[in-house]
């Protein structure tokens, strides 16, 4: 799926990335726990997740995934922005809780990771 | 070569900046995707560890053409014991490290998963030093 129909099936707002939205995602990951993110041998993924601080971002960073959503309207921090930049990310946020978002991810065809 | 970061334990803002810059050097050093990947969870892992749990830490990194040598030291409250702590589901965390997506008893068994040589050492009231070695070549 491109990151782009993610944005459409969601309503969401693309915080930073437009240039990659085109891209593709196969499977999604949601969690609010980063170490279970970082137990995942997969990188082709979004990473679905209501937890917005800095170690969001430090998290795919280190597990080389491109691609966040933030659910239930979480807000990116300037400091979050300015990271997120320079490691190329594409963040995206959506009003949704994490289930609605994940069943219409599911739904319109995302894949999960396992 | 040899590189030398220090941790400041409590500050989660800056919790991964270690491990970041030793992201950029193995990317330039040409290594094998999947194997920064692993090398750099694990450390960013214990990276959060020393935050979560210590005072401060020191991080040494020694790299050659052949592997990755980190060593973690830190000035900490100590692990009493080290075999509980390896257990998956095992957490003394703080809710503040929860709150920052950690603390689950995952970090030090996804450490062991993701590195090819890992050492534990601690003293109570003291601090704990964490060695990892990752070898560069699939051998």
């Amino acid at each position: 799926m491109k990151i782009r129909e993610i944005v459409d099936t969601l309503d969401a707002e693309v915080v930073c990335g437009e240039s990659h939205i085109d891209e593709f995602v196969t499977r999604g990951f949601a969690s609010d726990l980063m170490s279970d993110v970082l137990t995942l041998d997969t990188d082709e993924m979004v990473l679905i997740t209501g937890l917005a601080n800095m170690q969001t971002i430090r998290t795919v960073e280190m597990a080389d995934v491109k691609c966040i959503l933030f659910v239930r309207n979480k807000q990116v921090t300037p400091q979050m922005l300015e990271l997120a930049q320079e490691e190329d990310l594409v963040l995206i946020r959506c009003k949704y809780s994490m289930f609605n978002a994940v069943g219409k991810l599911y739904t319109a065809g995302l894949s999960p990771v396992y | 070569m040899e590189f030398v970061y220090e941790v400041e334990g409590g500050n989660f803002t800056k919790a991964g900046n270690a491990s970041s810059a030793v992201k950029k050097t193995m990317k330039q050093l040409n290594v094998d995707p999947k194997i920064v990947k692993r090398t750099v969870v694990a450390l960013y892992e214990a990276e959060v560890n020393i935050v979560a749990h210590a005072y401060g830490g020191v991080i040494t990194v020694n790299v050659n053409a052949e592997h990755i040598h980190i060593v973690l030291d830190d000035n900490g409250p100590g692990i009493p014991d080290i075999d509980l702590a390896m257990q998956e589901g095992f957490s003394t965390a703080s809710s503040k490290v929860r709150e920052m997506g950690f603390g689950a008893g995952m970090g030090l068994p996804n450490i062991k998963k993701n590195v090819d040589e890992l050492k534990v050492s601690s003293e109570v009231d003291k601090g704990t030093r964490v060695e990892m070695k990752t070898y560069l070549k699939n051998q």
